[in-house]
């Protein structure tokens, strides 16, 4: 690209003599050969120029088109289709004994009816299509019925969620052009869609069970909800272990730590931790927390923990830095009006450090809210169908949620996961958000 | 009794100690023997501190007891509950013992209504009785720990004692105690990569695989079944990781996010600097899961389509190529802002000296800024190798675990991440080869990726002090 | 002395006319004129922040790289406006060098450093040619007998007046015609100091030089004309005899003998 310029060859015209040193007669920079010269080199300039702009617009195309293909992909995801049936509750069906709800038995009497029969029976009204609704559907009629038993014995219409390929023939996901064989979705279940839609049975609205739910092998009642509730779960742990050992660790390397052997290793070390590969800290996680101390797998204890070691040289990072910045004039002040070091630091230092530190914390744990793979070796890819019930019971997290439905060969799953990741990316933003916001506002210059 | 009651428990005794040990602190500041009037140095320490101290006498003992019962209780009472099943029918294996143990967890949790080894519940109401009796035993024992550490620090207090620096004293050790867990850290992950190695090395010779070019670890868990010795040769994986993580993503990365930051950093109006370089960041911070989603639905079967119109009909959808692609976008932004660092950490002067000799901006970057700010580049470009061949959710989702030793970049390849997700997910027996080659394979990278970052952060370093 | 056809008529080289320099809202230098001719040495005097080397800077456009700044008025370079389109910010910059504040020798070699102007102007035809370029620039900067043995060394590695002088070989290599020093020995000690000033002394007369000092004595010493700012304005210009001898203007006189600066 830029030959023309490290050549030594002689480019510009006859108006100079050679050049002897010490006598050397001025560039005649207005020569001909001067001026296409200059005009190459400031080719030379542009095309360099573009060539940055086109790499940072190139990284940025890329970027778009990811999140791009994400939202076009997953924000249906949000919605989900209803077929409307029309139920009779009846006791027969259900086999449930009227006279039971009456006796002290009977909220148990409602839960384990036969709401599967029921389901099949009022689907059978709806003639040829009678295969259009979820598996689960069965559990609405039972929320219903639960909610009010007076029910029984009345006939209702409701709406329950279709079956995933009713769903997706209804959010246009499928290329009807296509031969049978290859657009994923039978013939059958077309025409039921058709059938229904003509008749004004479907509709589509949004998604109740996505975000109230967990995980489900059907597509249309897998939910987040669970997976959300498990990263809450683990980064409650990892906080409140990261966050307080992290800041101490800081301020005991940044105010009161000697120089010496030890304290080198300790600053190689955390250099080190924070650049290890996410997966080693799963390692350890499985050798140490899982065997060694024998804690249950799959809990968002362990995985709070893995995580927190994972954090913790980030936040004592970014602390340290926080901590530096403090003029030692504060420090010397406060020393001089009799405050110990201990007092110096908690009371001086620490809030003067805290935005950054606090920076530094909120970026440490977006980035263990995004951590997938040392969780998987922890066993956090459990099938979990139920919300977590707490710190030692199994769970999943929303990045490991991601994982899984991405591998399930379900068509229905494909929105599922780009949904997923939407709420992933919104949580993740405002959190960085929150940080650079927090950097912006309380940034000084001493 | 849970022991998190008798925490919670301890905790608040521990805020009662502290309020006496306040009011004796508050009564010897305001006596009139005392000098009274709260003059500087007739009591030492202010009340709080002597708050602080008789609480913290009190508790530290009582608390450290219950949490070395609370990591070792849970395998103490198993050893018990599994010692009283009949020894006819008592598990003798690891294997067997834990999943008894989940069982009988499951029970006592509730999680399970009912278990299908029938010792299972006999053994699960003697656990919960077991674990009541020790639960009890050790709340008593720490009740006991709390009442002699208050009692013996609150007879200590005196005007003139210096509960100040004790309570500093203890602040201290808890401020080393809390670095220390970083080399803790480092030490736990380097002694259970080891000593697994270790375990793994006693049954496959390192040479072999080190240097060895077939990985198939499905070793038989029964030794009756056919194919029962796996190969462990790794080179296939270690080519894969390198192929993947050094060449075709830095060949992606290194251009566009070093040519990003010069236009960041060189052309930029600093409006829009100030606009993109935070939204680098938070690009940054796409979660690699994202990206693997997305390697694996939308670019591994363009590539593959691609490879396809040029021919290659076994082209596979599980390449390299798509995998290091990936990869080198998702290692843009990092690789960018190190090289903004570096250049920005160039003195402004060589700048101007470049352009007051008439030099273009991009003769002056070229010929001067760019080989200034050489060694921060490298060392910024060292760490995202380091970065890239750790990497794990992009592989694992695009990548295949077929061990080629392909140069090829529509064909599949595996790397050392990938490998290790696939050995230890699922049930596994612990003890097996193929298992514990996962973390043979962990040790490999966490000793490279320790070798390339620490020698990448002290040229990093060595080049910032340069121009500081 | 020089190697120019003679010319005893002092020869403008540059003017100055109503120039104005803005940072932002900030007015940095307010409606200064002046000629510089390549008979003398010009020197800028003032206490700091004055706008002198704000000043200076507009002469080689070196504002420019300034996001903020805004030059207002007009500079001519032999009759051509310096921010006219036909004046090539490049080619101006090879025409008019400049030597900084702080010795700034790229990290590379010193014959690198040297040859740096000339190879990106073109100038050299091969490799003697550009040795010749190399070897006549250090041997005009007086640098030649101190450093023709270790030519291939990082020119960082050098003293800080070897440091100063390589930069000012680096400058005179593309055979500028007008050089401005930016105060060139205020990180200097007085040794390396007088070496600076005896090369001004000897490269005047080739080359136009305009000379930024707060060093009231090293004006007087280099210089044939003084010029005298305060507060973004030029206060007097004249003979470096009659400004620091007979000043016209009571602020001059206040500043060199010395009640403020």
């Amino acid at each position: 690209m830029n030959s023309a310029l490290t050549s030594t060859a002689p480019t510009d015209g006859a108006e100079r003599q050679p050049a002897v040193a010490g006598k050397r007669l001025q560039t005649d920079w207005s020569s001909p050969a001067m001026r296409s010269r200059v005009r190459a080199r400031y080719r030379a300039e542009a095309t360099f120029r573009y060539t940055g702009l086109a790499a940072l617009l190139l990284a940025a195309l890329f970027l778009g088109f990811l999140l791009f293909t994400i939202v076009r992909d997953g924000w249906t995801g949000f919605q989900s289709t209803d077929v409307k049936v029309s139920v009779t509750y009846d006791p027969a069906t259900l086999m449930i004994d009227p006279a039971a709800l009456k006796t002290p038995e009977a909220a148990q009497a409602l839960r384990s009816a036969d709401y599967a029969a029921l389901m099949i029976e009022a689907v059978g009204q709806l003639g040829g299509a009678a295969d259009v609704v979820s598996e689960g559907a069965w559990l609405i009629l039972r929320e219903n019925l639960e909610a009010d038993p007076t029910l029984l014995g009345k006939t209702q219409s409701v709406w329950v969620p279709a079956k995933s390929n009713i769903d997706l023939l209804a959010k246009g996901k499928f290329d009807l052009a296509e031969p049978e064989l290859t657009r994923g979705v039978s013939d059958d279940d077309v025409s039921d869609y058709t059938q229904l839609k003509q008749r004004g049975l479907l509709r589509t609205g949004f998604n109740r069970i996505f975000v109230t739910m967990a995980d489900s092998t059907n597509p249309e009642l897998a939910g987040i909800w669970g997976a959300a509730l498990g990263s809450l779960l683990t980064l409650l742990i990892t906080i409140g272990l990261s966050f307080p050992i992290g800041v101490m660790a800081a301020i005991y390397l940044e105010e009161f730590a000697p120089r010496n052997r030890w304290t080198d290793l300790i600053e190689v070390s955390i250099n080190n931790l924070a650049a290890v590969p996410s997966i080693i800290f799963g390692l350890l996680g499985l050798a140490v927390f899982l065997n060694f101390f024998g804690m249950p797998r799959s809990a968002p204890l362990v995985g709070g923990l893995t995580l927190a070691l994972m954090t913790l040289p980030v936040i004592v990072i970014a602390s340290r830095v926080a901590i530096k910045a403090v003029p030692p004039s504060i420090r010397d002040a406060a020393l001089g009006i009799g405050s110990s070091p201990i007092q110096v630091v908690f009371q001086h230092v620490i809030p003067m450090a805290l935005p950054g530190i606090l920076t530094g914390t909120i970026i440490g744990m977006a980035r263990a809210l995004g951590e997938t793979a040392p969780l998987l070796l922890i066993g956090m890819r459990a099938f979990v169908v139920d919300t977590p019930q707490g710190f030692e019971s199994p769970a999943t997290v929303l990045p490991v949620q991601v994982f899984l439905w991405s591998d399930d060969v379900q068509r229905g799953f494909i929105e599922k996961t780009s949904a997923a990741i939407i709420v992933l990316l919104v949580i993740l933003l405002l959190m960085n958000s929150l940080a650079i916001y927090l950097r912006n506002k309380f940034e000084r210059r001493w | 009794m849970p022991l998190s009651l008798i925490f919670l428990v301890l905790l608040g005794l521990g805020l009662g100690a502290f309020a006496l040990g306040r009011s004796k602190g508050a009564a010897m500041a305001s006596a009139p023997g005392a000098g009274g009037g709260g003059r500087i140095g007739s009591v030492h320490s202010r009340p709080n501190y002597h708050g602080a101290f008789v609480a913290l006498v009190a508790l530290a003992p009582a608390l450290l007891l219950v949490a070395s019962w609370a990591a070792v209780g849970d395998g103490v009472i198993a050893e018990r509950v599994i010692a009283s099943v009949p020894e006819a029918t008592r598990p003798a294996t690891e294997l067997d013992r834990s999943a008894f143990m989940n069982e009988v967890q499951g029970l006592v949790s509730g999680d399970m209504e009912a278990g299908f080894n029938p010792d299972a519940e006999v053994a699960a109401k003697l656990f919960v009785t077991t674990r009541g009796t020790y639960n009890l035993i050790v709340g008593a024992l720490a009740a006991a720990l709390f009442a002699m550490g208050g009692l013996w620090a609150f007879s200590r207090l005196r005007p003139q004692f210096r509960a100040r620096n004790s309570v500093e004293r203890a602040v201290k050790w808890l401020l080393v105690a809390s670095s220390l867990v970083a080399i803790l850290t480092t030490f736990g992950i380097v002694m259970s990569l080891v000593f697994e190695s270790f375990r793994f090395f006693q049954s496959v010779s390192p040479v072999e695989f080190l240097t060895g070019t077939t990985w198939s670890p499905q070793t038989a868990m029964r030794a009756d079944q056919v194919g029962s010795s796996g190969a462990f040769g790794a080179v296939p994986l270690f080519w894969g990781t390198i192929f993947i993580g050094a060449i075709i993503a830095m060949v992606v990365a290194i251009p566009l996010g070093l040519m990003s930051a010069i236009y960041l950093t060189q052309y930029a109006p600093s409006q829009v600097r100030r606009y993109l370089k935070p939204l680098l960041e938070l690009l940054a911070g796409v979660p690699t899961v994202v990206y693997g989603f997305f390697a694996a639905l939308t670019v591994a079967p363009a590539v593959r389509d691609f490879a396809v119109s040029l021919g290659m009909t076994d082209a596979s959808s599980e390449s390299a190529l798509a995998a290091g692609l990936v990869m080198g976008i998702m290692i843009i932004p990092f690789v960018s802002s190190m090289a903004d660092d570096a250049l920005t950490a160039v003195p402004q002067a060589m700048r101007d000296g470049s352009l007051a000799m008439g030099a273009t901006r991009s003769e002056t970057v070229r010929r001067v800024l760019v080989p200034a700010a050489l060694p921060g580049i490298v060392g910024g470009v060292l760490l995202a190798i380091s970065r890239a061949i750790g990497e794990t959710m992009i592989v694992v989702m695009a990548a295949g675990l077929a061990a080629n030793l392909e140069i090829n970049p529509f064909k599949s390849v595996t790397t050392v991440t990938t490998q290790i997700v696939a050995l230890l997910t699922g049930d596994q027996e612990f003890d097996s080869p193929k298992t514990l080659s996962a973390f043979a394979l962990g040790l490999v990278l966490f000793v490279i990726t320790l070798i390339l970052n620490i020698y990448a952060l002290s040229v990093v370093k060595k080049y910032r002090e340069a121009y500081e | 002395m020089s190697d120019y056809p003679s010319n005893t008529v002092p020869e403008t080289k540059m003017t100055a006319r109503n120039v104005s320099v803005f940072y932002g809202a900030k007015q940095a230098l307010k409606s200064v004129s002046i000629d510089v001719s390549r008979e003398h040495v010009t020197a800028f005097i003032g206490p700091s922040g004055c706008g002198k080397s704000t000043f200076l800077r507009c002469f080689n456009r070196m504002n420019d790289t300034v996001e903020s700044a805004r030059v207002e008025g007009e500079i001519k370079l032999d009759g051509t406006d310096v921010y006219s389109p036909e004046m090539d910010v490049v080619q101006l910059r090879a025409r008019v060098g400049m030597v900084f504040q702080k010795p700034n020798p790229f990290p590379k070699s010193i014959y690198e450093n040297i040859a740096y102007g000339p190879r990106i102007h073109g100038l050299a035809r091969s490799k003697a040619d550009m040795d010749g370029i190399v070897e006549g620039s250090l041997r005009r900067a007086g640098l030649w007998d101190e450093v023709k043995d270790r030519l291939a060394e990082s020119g960082t590695a050098m003293s800080g007046g070897q440091q100063q002088r390589l930069c000012i070989a680096r400058a005179i290599a593309v055979d500028p015609e007008v050089i401005l020093m930016d105060e060139p020995c205020s990180a200097l000690d007085p040794i390396a100091t007088a070496k600076i000033e005896e090369l001004i002394d000897e490269l005047r007369g080739r080359y136009a030089i305009v000379i930024v000092t707060h060093n009231m004595q090293q004006a007087a010493r280099v210089s044939q004309k003084t010029a005298f700012f305060h507060l973004g304005t030029m206060v007097e210009y004249g003979d470096t005899s009659t400004i620091f001898t007979n000043p016209a203007e009571s602020r001059t006189k206040d500043y060199i003998t010395g009640r403020y600066g």
